[in-house]
């Protein structure tokens, strides 16, 4: 379980966290929605202990992550952010086997080259897997990394807005895999996402912020509705469910001016 | 031609290279001349690999092909020391301070600029690269600018010893520092060896690193130590090449279309050794010694690096 | 004191209102604050120019010197604006690094070629930053940088949108070539003509656009009378501060204002990165 204890985080002037707690179930998928500059990015980052927050701490599986070594924290918690721009000669299968450094570092072992296959399966990319990064697709690059976190088979999965610059078809691919990795290895999944339809359909609970601090925080049925959704992004939305499936329609949302 | 048989190539070019400057044109007295050769040979095969080995690894931790640590400011702390000694003892110079007392002060003073460098970028944990290469781009041009009014003003007798210092050249090295240089270079180069994966990783970015379970900070600041090291010696010992790396390293990444460091880096030691011993051949043969190496390849290096950037999409 | 005295004075303001100026246009022309013509190689081309001057030209005067340092400052600008245009949309320290790569490159060619002539303490002297050996006679050239200043003003807004890439350009009309061929040629122009009569002054463009923004925005046709202004008086001072320190002998003025100059600027980007 991963425990969030007022964490504040502040550049000069600017309050960019404000004493945020929050407990992430295990198992789940929990996405954190909200509106540009709310904060997800940045504690995502924290969590992840990319960046050092100014108060508070972050405590996994009972442990603050500061007393974790780097090597073993690696081992626990794994985070993607946007795709790097990689000029390196690096096929994908190498790109994967990276996954596996923090067990071997880079001495890849028989276990370490079967768990690098069954990610490359996972994500389906055993077609390609020899080609170089720099040549592919979107899609396929971003596939590729999340490949590499998945070899590096850590319980907590983090994700920063992993559906940037993905078409439609890729970015149902991605998310069908995170809920994948979810039932299937019993991954705990934090992401932050921008698409509310996403969240919508793929999470089991989501973290609403806005300003800095979490306003809501609860199982998606109870987020995604007009006037939780309303307060968090200011404008008007509206719910439409069909067949189990929630779609928030904020396309309408200024018929009012015509 | 597969990595192994390309490595295979470049060494038996570097060998051939290796002796024809032992043996062309041997004259009579040949023991003490090959004795005198080996010994720049073998300097100038020492300089080549610390120069390889310090920018191929500066441009990893920079994530960047086009930067070398000549930019940080290391050579010019170099020249302004020169530059300083022979103008306050003017001609007196080699009587106060021998070579090999310039040689260790020197190496003194751009490992203590490295320091303070490093101080000021990584307090408080923040690590910048380019910040801390923007600050070593600042003080290297403060120092030229004292190092060339300083020059203004000396006598041009005198500021034929500086010309001397300016450009590198293995005409006039001496035989005690040559060992103290091999000792730096494979010291360096063992502690460097045992964290070759490491370099591997830090090249995928330092989010990635740390998400791999890096200790970031640590392994730069030991691997910027590493080239503060190389560059101070390899400089102090010949003086300045400042396009050398930039040229070998992206010669290098375009024969060896590879990630691996373990790949790279003993790459990198050969193509720069056949650039150093083919550049000095030229210098002597063709040149007749009317110009230096390090001017040689400058001006090539340079010239590759323009025709780099013009014609690179992404840098 | 009208030999020496007056002259000296003007040189000093012109040259410093020239050189500020050029920064600030370079900087307008790549958006980009810490463009200048020290980290972008325009300095190491005057000298190229100088060298190409004394090798072919041996006997001429200032003004045949002006001629080759213009043509070889144009032409390095031109190069320069089309480099930083490849990596602009990389971290912003990126282009005045590669900035000067490219100067220390076209300072190797001139290396190169100044070693096997003899020539390089020779070509070194002209670049010294001096204002001690302007007499009436010799400095006039300098007057050449006013036209240049005058442009600017005019065209101030213009070299702006000219930063914010070809195709913004198009969009508002402006013919972009043109427009960006008038810009490096009022940089050309100043920088050569300083150079020649007074010898490089490093920092200068880089430093007092900065201060003036810091100050007072980045309004352009607020600031640039201002950088004007600023660049001049940091100059005075800076030469004021050099004839004092070791009276009666005289710092050189490239000297003081590399050194205070480089300081300031340090101190700058410390700051900025807290």
């Amino acid at each position: 379980m991963i425990k969030i204890e007022n964490i504040s985080k502040n550049y000069s002037e600017k309050i960019v966290l404000d004493k945020v707690s929050l407990e992430i179930p295990k198992g789940k998928i929990t996405s954190i929605i909200g509106a540009n500059g709310a904060g997800k990015s940045t504690l995502l980052s924290i969590i992840s202990r990319l960046l050092k927050q100014n108060h508070g701490s972050i405590i996994i599986d009972k442990k603050n992550i500061e007393d974790y070594k780097n090597r073993i924290l690696a081992q626990h918690l794994s985070i993607l952010k946007q795709s790097n721009h990689l000029d390196l000669k690096l096929t994908v299968k190498e790109l994967v086997s990276f996954g596996r450094f923090p067990y071997s570092q880079g001495r890849l072992t028989a276990e370490d080259h079967e768990k690098v296959d069954e990610a490359i399966a996972f994500l389906d990319l055993k077609s390609i897997e020899n080609s170089f990064v720099d040549e592919l697709s979107g899609g396929q690059k971003q596939r590729a990394f999340l490949a590499m976190v998945v070899a590096q088979d850590t319980e907590y999965i983090l994700l920063d807005e992993p559906l940037n610059n993905l078409d439609m078809k890729h970015s149902v691919q991605i998310m069908r895999t995170l809920r994948k990795l979810c039932k299937e290895k019993g991954k705990t999944i934090i992401i932050v996402i921008h698409e509310i339809n996403f969240a919508a359909n793929y999470s089991d609970y989501i973290v609403a912020m806005k300003d800095g601090k979490i306003r809501h925080y609860d199982t998606t049925k109870n987020i995604i509705n007009p006037k939780v959704l309303n307060d968090i992004f200011d404008i008007n939305f509206e719910i439409i469910e069909k067949k189990e499936q929630l779609f928030c329609d904020y396309f309408s949302a200024l018929k009012d001016i015509y | 031609m597969s990595i192994p048989n390309k490595i295979f190539t470049l060494v038996l070019i570097t060998l051939i290279l290796s002796g024809l400057f032992l043996f062309y044109k041997l004259p009579n007295n040949w023991e003490y001349a090959l004795e005198r050769r080996s010994f720049k040979v073998a300097s100038m095969l020492i300089v080549s690999c610390c120069i390889a080995y310090s920018s191929l690894v500066f441009q990893t931790l920079t994530n960047n092909k086009i930067l070398t640590p000549s930019i940080m400011g290391f050579e010019a702390v170099y020249l302004l020391f020169q530059t300083l000694i022979v103008f306050v003892y003017g001609d007196k110079t080699f009587q106060v301070i021998k070579n090999s007392d310039n040689f260790f002060i020197s190496i003194g003073l751009m490992m203590l600029f490295a320091f303070l460098l490093f101080i000021l970028i990584f307090k408080r944990g923040k690590s910048n690269m380019y910040f801390l290469l923007l600050i070593g781009l600042v003080l290297g041009t403060l120092f030229g600018t004292v190092s060339s009014f300083l020059q203004l003003v000396i006598d041009p007798n005198e500021f034929l010893i500086i010309e001397g210092q300016m450009f590198a050249s293995f005409n006039k090295i001496n035989t005690d520092l040559f060992w103290y240089a091999l000792a730096f270079m494979i010291l360096s180069f063992i502690i460097g060896f045992r964290q070759i994966k490491n370099l591997d990783v830090i090249a995928l970015g330092k989010e990635a690193a740390v998400n791999l379970g890096l200790d970031y900070d640590k392994t730069v600041k030991l691997y910027l130590f590493i080239i503060a090291v190389l560059v101070a010696v390899s400089t102090a010992l010949v003086g300045p090449m400042t396009f050398l790396g930039i040229l070998v390293t992206n010669l290098t990444y375009e024969l060896f279309k590879t990630y691996k460091h373990s790949i790279l880096i003993p790459a990198c030691c050969l193509v720069s050794c056949i650039a150093v011993l083919g550049g000095q051949f030229i210098v002597e043969q063709v040149f007749n010694f009317n110009t230096t190496i390090s001017i040689i390849i400058n001006f090539v290096g340079g010239i590759y690096f323009m025709f780099l950037l013009l014609k690179a999409k992404k840098i | 004191m009208s030999i020496s005295r007056i002259p000296r004075t003007v040189a000093l303001i012109l040259a410093g209102v020239g050189m500020s100026i050029c920064g600030l246009i370079m900087q307008q022309m790549t958006q980009n604050r810490f463009v200048a013509p020290t980290t972008a190689g325009t300095l190491d081309a005057a000298k190229m120019g100088i060298l190409a001057s004394i090798l072919f030209a041996s006997q001429s005067g200032n003004f045949t010197r002006i001629l080759f340092a213009f043509g070889f400052t144009f032409l390095a600008s031109i190069i320069f604006l089309k480099i930083a245009d490849r990596i602009r949309y990389r971290n912003i320290i990126f282009v005045p690094l590669v900035g000067l790569m490219f100067g220390g490159i076209l300072n190797s060619i001139t290396t190169f070629f100044a070693y096997k002539n003899n020539v390089v303490q020779n070509v070194n002297a002209w670049m010294v930053g001096d204002f001690s050996g302007i007499l009436q006679g010799n400095y006039e050239l300098v007057y050449l940088s006013i036209p240049a200043v005058v442009i600017t003003y005019l065209y101030a807004n213009k070299f702006t949108v000219v930063g914010m890439g070809e195709n913004f350009s198009k969009n508002l009309g402006l013919n972009y070539r043109t427009v960006l061929n008038i810009g490096l040629f009022c940089v050309a122009l100043t920088v050569s003509v300083v150079v020649l009569t007074v010898g490089t002054i490093p920092f200068l463009g880089l430093v007092i656009p900065n201060i003036v923004s810091i100050l007072y925005g980045d309004n352009l046709r607020k600031t640039l009378p201002i950088t004007a202004v600023f660049g001049a008086i940091f100059l005075l001072i800076c030469d004021i501060i050099g004839r004092l320190i070791i009276f009666p002998f005289e710092v050189p003025i490239g000297m003081t204002v590399g050194i205070v100059g480089g300081v300031i600027f340090l101190i700058l980007l410390i700051k900025k990165q807290r």
